[in-house]
């Protein structure tokens, strides 16, 4: 993942100044927070005014300067871990194994680990801001004979350890929570005042996060306490005052003072960690404007249409359609490029492109829908068919009924797609030598429009309209060179919500041991079925994996606006007609996705809405990403039946889909 | 500049205004149950008809609560119900139970609390409201807490309708089909607004007291209930009452506004998600109208401030009033004109903007200065029954999807016989400057007061005024014209009654065609 994404130009040339701008600020960010948390941690109502100057002498410290040195370079660490960890994809875990499988990935390990060792680096700063009886890890103190001796200040431990605790428990949050999804607003704002529009809200979360940090570091401390403060105590050959009473016991906690030093503390750390990440997604998710012609040849991969079929980067994929979404909105003149032809030839190049990489989008993600509708649908039966193709069927679904659908059914659709945007990237291009000849559909309307157009659009020799209605022929056309595929696809680490390392191998052994596999872990099941604890960490989680199929539909979302917004403009626009062309590939994808997301409403638990709660960074948009699409869909198909009222009709299309739009003319759906 | 001398004097009384025909209003005398029969979607309310609650949830608390219960389970009920005030407010009464430093100190916070709110209160008067005194000042509707029908929605592509009762139900009218379904939800109360998503068949957005609710009404559905699973709450903290909401015309977005909260709330419905833009000065939003074009919406204030929002990186322009707040607002089909109207001043001001959506908001230049475009001062018209006096403060504006008529509601003087609420309606005209002329006044039975008016949004032989009656009845007043764009010769003229003759288009059609064959 990481060669390919440093060799791209766009990581290069903006992602990485937009993370560095990002993490600027918040170092920027830094000194205010501070003087507003040395201020609280030192207030006190009876001495208001020696608050004041107290706090002005210790910002002028040297020790507050180094500590904050100390600081800039976590909020540093922080940024660099948000570059490096962000997603614009959600990872859906889809049980509470696969969950348990994320937090014990060994980049999510180091992620905590770092995560740990900031907080400590943090509480340490804030135990020397605080000052007074925090200071110092080493205290003088008498022992029990009267000698003087370095005794340990347990305050300073507890201080380091909440540190620890509150950074650790900010980083596994984070992976339950998905707080490193990065989501697009439906509403563009400027950065300040969307800034300033987030900032109460990461004050209340840091504050709330913190409070409940701080309990569950209570409660652990009080238990687990001894082990840390022994184990200091032994290796920096400190003493345990007997005198001070001890912190893990029931009156040693019931002080005010420290929970309160704790708990703004801990808001701190948090608040200046979200504050970075708020930055961070603010800066990553600013619109890019792309070039829809170049103007130099040597420029034109940086060009709109040449990006949208690169897959590489999704950050780039995703800005490249949200920046199609909105010039098909709000741009007049750069519409009139998207629709122009090339100069010499005379070529609509560029809408060509622009609207094939949304088809595929939208072809891509309808073919999931039915894959995965599949899946369900004959989950539990059909298990021993003769053919190789149907084996493979019965031994993925089974396997999925098995482990309780561990994956999202998504790696098993990739390898079926060869022209789908994702099979592309896992398969080592887009020109894959080994799935280029097993293409299913050459001749669909998304393989090649010029070829099309000249034949003409007559839907019924596509061969996937007729597969969504039959899905005996859906399953094994495309079925055929997937076992092959799969070894392939299978050697490279996917990428997908269901990154979980997947015993998948299995499934392309020779048949005679899959068979055998396959009873063994049948027996496995059931016995295993037996068992509570492993029935809870294997049982799906209800709608997650409707979520997890819906995880990157932000794209589609933005491929439907953009088409329904440039087929609308080019009523009146499109002076050559380009968008003419495409129109009944384009209301066909439209209606066949709707089909599909119809279907797929139908299902238990796809329409149930996700609880929320507003006191937490976690972004809920992509648990209602699939609603959201649905709506989307519906008023593009609108958007386009309405501007075209009734010349719809001369559009050619298949009877099932002429009756289905003569209900969106009818305004009945 | 247009005024209301300019007008035809207003019917006698008995007299109905039926439609505008040849450039002139006809009117009919009393026959308006011949009429009703005719329009289907002509209905009546009878206030009587309407099963309205008695009391309110808060005066039968008392009636029910037990009191003898625990301060525990008291403290709790008053946190859950009044929040922090309604908690301290406990504490205080119950003096006997608690002791005495608590409830001594409560009693501080309360008073407190009570000066910076009664501070506030005198910065800005409205949040001293009850929240039912708030819709009312601040609805489109005239004398919104008693009348019948209390919103109204032409859904923006078919013919039909929905209307907000009294009695906190919503009906659907549709004339193709015979079922209206009627709308109830536990939470659907004191209805402000209500109004259909674009580009969509079925979600309507309706304002309540609490929260948005936003229904989903399946119009092939033979259902005359839908459940209340088919509505999406929608509710932001510090976000009530909603007193206006706005679709975008592209249909993806929510705008709501709360005249306590001030900032407007941008809802992505199908995500349930929102985004607060907030804005502090003004002390909240209390009217919301998005252009046609989608580009600016309008977003007045309680004080005498609003603002014009920019869609595209959603930032605003502050527009200070003289006298009052701005009351009510409409703008041109293309967006790029905004007529208002201020309260406590009897003029229509109008605004420009020249900036189309696709240039960059920094270029865009804003309007400099508002224009008076009609005055609407107190007119006296002489008739054989005595003086009519017509004109004053606009209630509301509301402009027909084609930019050529304009229905204005003036509110006149409930105390006064001869003062009557009227629609006074004018002609608009953009080229070659933007002008009102008078058409004249709207008039409905005897004793009946218009009261909520509203557009089709697709007449097809010119426009198409809904009005919605005291008495409950709610009636369709077409305007038969040529629109300007369609032909240029017939610009003052207007086609025959339709039922007689064909579209005017389909006229030049036919005649093209035989010039063809010829």
């Amino acid at each position: 993942m990481f060669p390919s994404e440093t060799s791209c130009w766009f990581i290069r040339k903006v992602i990485w100044w937009r993370a560095a701008a990002s993490i600027a600020w918040s170092v920027l960010l830094l000194p205010p927070t501070t003087a507003v948390f040395v201020f609280l941690s030192k207030f006190s109502f009876l001495h208001p005014i020696q608050t004041i100057s107290e706090c002005l002498s210790l910002l002028m410290s040297s020790c507050l300067i180094f500590s904050f040195i100390l600081l800039g370079g976590v909020v540093i660490m922080v940024g660099f871990l948000n570059l490096e960890y962000y997603t614009v994809i959600p990872t859906i875990a889809c049980s509470k194994i696969a969950l348990l499988g994320q937090l014990l990935h060994p980049r999510q390990v180091v992620n905590s680990l770092a995560h740990c060792l900031m907080g400590v680096i943090v509480g340490w700063c804030c135990a020397v801001t605080v000052g007074n009886r925090y200071e110092t890890l080493g205290c003088p103190c008498k022992s029990s004979d009267g000698v003087p001796q370095m005794g340990l200040n347990e305050y300073h431990l507890v201080f380091l350890l909440a540190g620890a605790f509150v950074g650790f428990s900010h980083s596994l949050l984070g992976v339950i929570h998905n707080i490193n999804y990065v989501s697009f607003h439906a509403v563009q704002q400027y950065k300040y005042l969307h800034f300033k529009g987030s900032l109460p809200l990461v004050l209340k979360c840091s504050a709330i996060q913190a409070f409940y940090s701080i309990r569950n570091f209570t409660v652990a401390y009080f238990f687990l306490g001894y082990i840390p403060k022994t184990w200091i105590c032994k290796t920096l050959n400190l003493h345990l005052d007997s005198s001070v009473h001890r912190l893990d016991s029931i009156t040693g906690f019931v002080d005010l003072s420290l929970l309160y030093h704790l708990w703004i503390s801990a808001t701190f750390l948090l608040f200046t960690w979200y504050i970075t990440l708020l930055l961070f997604r603010i800066f990553v998710t600013e619109v890019y404007s792309f070039p829809v012609q170049p103007t130099f040849t040597e420029d034109s991969y940086q060009c709109l249409p040449r990006v949208l079929i690169d897959q590489q980067p999704m950050i780039l994929k995703f800005l490249a359609l949200q920046d199609l979404a909105l010039l098909s909105k709000h741009s007049p003149s750069r519409r009139g490029e998207v629709f122009s032809l090339s100069q010499p030839g005379g070529h609509a190049h560029n809408w060509n492109t622009v609207s094939r990489a949304c088809l595929t989008l939208l072809a891509d993600l309808t073919q999931r829908l039915v894959a995965y509708h599949e899946t369900v649908a004959t989950n539990g039966r059909a298990k021993s068919l003769s053919s190789g193709s149907e084996r493979k069927i019965s031994s993925d679904t089974s396997f999925t009924s098995g482990t309780e659908d561990l994956f999202s059914p998504r790696p098993t659709f990739l390898t079926k797609t060869p022209t789908s945007v994702f099979a592309r990237s896992f398969a080592g291009g887009p020109h894959s030598p080994l799935t280029a000849p097993f293409t299913p559909d050459l001749d669909s309307p998304f393989s090649s429009p010029t070829l099309r157009r000249l034949t003409g659009p007559v839907d019924q020799c596509s061969p996937w309209h007729g597969s969504v209605q039959s899905p005996h022929i859906m399953r094994r056309v495309p079925k055929l060179w997937s076992t092959s595929a799969e070894s392939q696809v299978s050697s490279s680490p996917p990428r997908s919500p269901a990154s979980v390392p997947s015993p998948k191998q299995e499934s392309t052994k020779p048949s005679f041991l899959a068979q055998f596999l396959q009873n063994r872990k049948e027996q496995v099941k059931n016995f295993m079925a037996k068992r509570v604890l492993i029935m809870y960490l294997f049982n799906k989680l209800p709608e997650a994996s409707s979520q997890a199929l819906f995880a990157d539909s932000q794209a589609h979302i933005w491929a439907l606006e953009a088409l329904s917004y440039l087929v609308q403009a080019s009523f009146t626009e499109d002076q050559f007609g380009v968008v003419q062309t495409t129109l009944p590939s384009i209301l066909s994808s439209m209606l066949h996705l709707q089909e599909a997301v119809d279907r797929h409403f139908k299902l238990p638990h796809a329409s149930s809405k996700p609880v929320r709660s507003a006191n937490s960074m976690e972004d809920f948009t992509y648990k209602t990403l699939r609603f959201a699409l649905r709506a989307t869909l519906k008023t593009a198909i609108y958007r386009i039946t309405t501007t075209f009222g009734s010349h719809l009709n001369a559009v050619q299309m298949s009877a099932e889909h002429r009756k289905r739009l003569q209900q969106f003319l009818e305004f009945k759906e | 500049m247009c005024s209301l001398a300019l007008f035809p004097p207003p019917l006698p009384p008995g007299q109905t205004t039926m439609c505008e025909s040849n450039n002139e209003l006809l009117s009919g005398a009393n026959n308006s149950e011949a009429r009703q029969d005719s329009g289907p979607l002509s209905l009546h309310f009878p206030r009587e008809s309407l099963k309205l609650h008695s009391r309110t949830e808060s005066s039968s608390k008392a009636a029910f609560l037990d009191h003898s219960e625990t301060l525990w389970m008291r403290s709790a009920a008053a946190w859950r119900d009044g929040g922090f005030t309604g908690l301290l407010n406990e504490i205080t009464t119950s003096h006997a139970e608690v002791p005495k430093w608590l409830s001594v100190t409560s009693g501080c916070i309360l008073a407190l609390l009570r000066w910076v709110s009664s501070f506030h209160g005198s910065l800005y008067p409205h949040v001293t409201l009850s929240s039912e005194d708030m819709i009312a000042e601040f609805s489109q509707v005239l004398n919104w807490s008693d009348c019948v029908v209390r919103a109204f929605a032409w859904h923006p592509h078919t013919d039909k309708f929905a209307v907000a009762l009294l009695d906190d139900s919503i009906k659907i009218y549709n004339p193709k089909s015979a079922i209206t379904p009627t709308l109830k939800h536990r939470l659907q109360r004191n209805v402000a607004a209500v109004q259909w998503k674009p580009l969509c068949a079925s979600a309507l957005a309706v304002a309540c007291q609490n929260c948005l609710l936003v229904w989903n009404v399946d119009p092939c559905s033979l259902s005359t209930r839908p459940s209340s699973s088919c509505a999406q709450v929608l509710s932001h903290p510090g976000h009530s009452p909603v007193t206006s909401i706005a679709w975008s015309p592209s249909g993806s977005l929510l705008v709501s506004a709360s005249p306590l909260d001030t900032s407007m709330t941008v809802w992505d419905v199908a995500a349930e998600s929102c985004v607060p833009l907030q804005r502090v000065g003004g002390g909240g939003v209390t009217f919301l109208s998005w252009s046609p074009d989608g580009s600016h919406i309008l977003a007045s204030t309680p004080s005498a401030l609003f603002r014009v929002w920019e869609t595209r990186m959603w930032t605003c322009e502050r527009w200070p009033c003289i006298k009052g707040r701005c009351q009510s607002g409409c703008w041109s089909p293309d967006g790029s004109r905004l007529l208002f109207t201020v309260q406590g001043e009897m003029v229509i001001y109008a605004l420009t903007f020249s900036g189309s959506p696709g240039v960059p908001p920094g270029l865009v230049k804003g309007p400099q200065i508002a224009v008076v475009v009609a005055d609407l001062s107190e007119t006296t018209f002489n008739s054989p029954d005595g003086d009519i006096i017509v004109g004053g403060e606009i209630q509301s504006l509301s402009w027909d999807p084609r930019g050529e008529r304009l229905a204005v509601l003036l509110k006149g003087d409930p105390e006064a016989a001869n003062r009557p609420a009227i629609i006074a309606v004018f002609k608009t005209r953009a080229n070659p400057v933007f002008e009102l002329l008078p058409c004249g006044f709207v008039q409905g039975e005897l004793g009946a007061e218009p009261r909520l008016l509203q557009f089709h949004p697709n007449f097809q032989h010119g426009a198409l005024l809904t009005v919605c009656w005291s008495s409950g009845k709610i009636t369709h007043i077409p305007f038969y014209f040529l629109s300007s764009d369609v032909s240029q010769v017939g610009l003052s003229g207007s086609p025959p009654l339709p039922h007689l003759q064909e579209r005017p288009a389909d006229f030049s059609n036919q005649s093209l065609f035989t010039e063809l064959i010829s």
